[in-house]
């Protein structure tokens, strides 16, 4: 594995990426990008195991962002992971682009497409009882949005998840705090999360989803629990690494302009 | 009188069948499985069978991640609920994605009855027909349905299929049953009556009772919506220069409105219409709906006339 530092600088390089895309897409989601960079860096550098060579090799342990949104934090992990070559990511939101606006299959790494938001838990079951069927001993993760889990649909797949005992599952809820129209407390409180979701049958899991070895430790800690599926509830911050985007929640869904990207980059450098 | 069977178990048996030829195939079932007949392959394949009780959203979407791994699903539920409660599913994480679901589901059209408007999906056809990629099937009988579960299975891509609920008479049929190809089920030269589901033995019906007063009509089996035979219906077009079309559903967005699409854009027809007018339905017996929603066999006759 490799260590936290490195960990730290591949997330810093990630978000970087992801101010440069969307800078040049001229829309998008940084806020939620930034606040999961971390989390997502852990998993595909440290955690999952993958062949980016070959993104359809059976064994590979399963992702699925389900808050679609923040699909610029995934291509830019999956070109530094080596699905793509880095020059894509300059054609994001364009006609014809292997980067849709949100994931689909035209992405190599990408099985299954998200965008409508509180769908991709129940698509990660799915793949846990395939797995299942095949023997195969892949792991699945799929990320959620703290606004998305207010879809009636992530519980009904929250219950399903725990019936049928997907302890190869693993969810991590991205805890920004923001949704588009402003506080989730204020918008639609979603407390008292781990009592809803260990209510559900869930193992949880409280981290600072910014503190790389506490990200380590929790799916670590998630892969040994059996009979249940685990979720990894990681406070974070919206818009992270970036003070004049920290806690905004304009930047949910609007990209840096040139002067904006150029400040955010110098604070990421 | 020919045979009466219900389609709905020439569904389960066949997904049985399949089921013990093709490992890959799973059955997905929200808390129906007995009115839907998964129950049948659930109890021989209990591994391969999930129920995931009064939820369907999350049971398209399990399907799709299952197909995402080479699954091949067959998942039910009524129509109403297959088509309009999981539709954002269906749409975009299914369809979208082109995954290998079959969705088959009974208790289509205004002949689920007694339930009334609720469990009544009139507008089903449409609402499939509003999703690229996705393959329409509506068998007309028993065998029918066998068949076209099977070549469902063969097929890679999304196919929904629609069933009723109550028995549906057998029909006499010569060619084999092909994804896309109408079936002509008796020829004729001075109408063609296309139509779709239970609507073929009143169209039939129809036909003969044409037949005693001295004019043939020809009748097409459009069990397949998408893709839509386009040379089938051309052909009656040349053949008899007026069409009626039937179909056990709403005249917006069906069967009927497809064929008028065709033949607009090619060979401009006389086109009467046979269908649900914009309206719910409502509780009753299937045969006092039929009457009450203009399906019925002296319906089809009055239609005919009008062209005729």
């Amino acid at each position: 594995m490799p260590p936290v530092k490195e960990l730290e600088k591949k997330a810093k390089r990630i978000r970087r990426l992801i101010i440069k895309m969307l800078e040049k897409a001229g829309s998008g989601h940084p806020g939620g990008s930034l606040s999961s960079a971390d989390i997502l860096t852990c998993l595909y550098f440290a955690v999952m195991r993958h062949k980016p060579e070959n993104p359809r090799w059976p064994q590979r342990d399963r992702f699925q962002m389900s808050k679609g949104h923040c699909c610029p934090l995934w291509y830019a992990v999956l070109t530094e992971a080596g699905y793509f070559p880095k020059k894509e990511l300059w054609t994001l939101r364009n006609l014809g682009s292997i980067l849709q606006g949100h994931p689909d299959w035209r992405t190599p790494g990408v099985d299954v497409a998200s965008g409508s938001l509180g769908q991709g838990l129940s698509v990660a079951i799915g793949m846990v009882l395939a797995g299942r069927l095949d023997k195969l001993p892949y792991r699945v993760y799929c990320l959620l949005g703290d606004g998305e889990i207010q879809e009636g649909q992530i519980w009904e797949a929250a219950m399903a998840a725990a019936h049928y005992r997907c302890d190869n599952l693993c969810a991590i809820l991205d805890y920004n705090g923001y949704q588009i129209d402003g506080r989730v407390k204020d918008i639609m409180n979603v407390e008292p999360l781990r009592d809803k979701w260990q209510a559900f049958g869930w193992h949880t899991i409280n981290i600072d989803g910014h503190d790389i070895a506490q990200i380590l430790a929790a799916f670590e800690q998630a892969k040994a629990v059996k009979d249940k599926p685990t979720i990894i509830i990681a406070k974070t911050i919206k818009g992270k690494g970036v003070s004049f985007m920290e806690n905004v929640v304009d930047f949910h869904g609007r990209a840096p302009t040139q002067e904006e990207a150029k400040k955010a980059l110098e604070e990421l450098s | 009188m020919s045979e009466m069977l219900y389609a709905r178990d020439a569904y389960g048996q066949a997904l049985i069948e399949l089921g013990g030829k093709n490992k890959e195939i799973v059955a997905l079932d929200a808390d129906l499985s007995g009115s839907t007949r998964t129950a049948g392959f659930g109890k021989k394949f209990p591994r391969r069978f999930f129920d995931f009780g009064v939820a369907e959203q999350n049971m398209m979407g399990v399907a799709a991640g299952l197909a995402s791994c080479g699954k091949i699903p067959f998942v039910s539920t009524f129509a109403i609920f297959g088509s309009g409660r999981a539709w954002d599913q269906v749409r975009n994480t299914i369809c979208y994605n082109k995954f290998n679901v079959k969705i088959v589901v009974t208790h289509a059209g205004i002949t689920v009855g007694p339930d009334g408007s609720s469990h009544q999906a009139i507008g089903d056809i449409a609402l499939m027909r509003a999703i690229a990629n996705m393959t329409i099937i509506v068998p007309c009988d028993a065998p029918e349905t066998k068949e076209a579960i099977c070549a469902c299975a063969e097929y890679q891509g999304p196919v929904y299929v629609r069933l009723g609920r109550p028995k549906v008479p057998t029909l006499a049929k010569k060619d084999k049953f092909k994804i896309g190809r109408a079936r002509i089920l008796r020829e004729g030269k001075d109408i063609s009556i296309i139509a779709c589901g239970m609507m073929l033995k009143q169209a039939l019906d129809a036909a003969e009772v044409l037949e005693k007063e001295g004019l043939s009509a020809r009748v097409v089996n459009m069990h397949t919506i998408r893709p839509l035979d386009k040379k089938a219906i051309l052909e009656c077009a040349r053949l008899t220069k007026r069409i009626v079309t039937c179909e056990e559903h709403l005249l917006s967005g069906g069967l009927g409105s497809a064929v008028a699409s065709v033949l607009v854009e090619n060979i401009p027809t006389p086109v009467a219409m046979i269908g649900i007018r914009d309206r719910f339905g409502q509780s009753g017996s299937p045969e006092d709906l039929i009457k009450e929603y203009h399906l019925s066999t002296d319906d089809v006759l009055q239609a005919c006339r009008r062209l005729l």
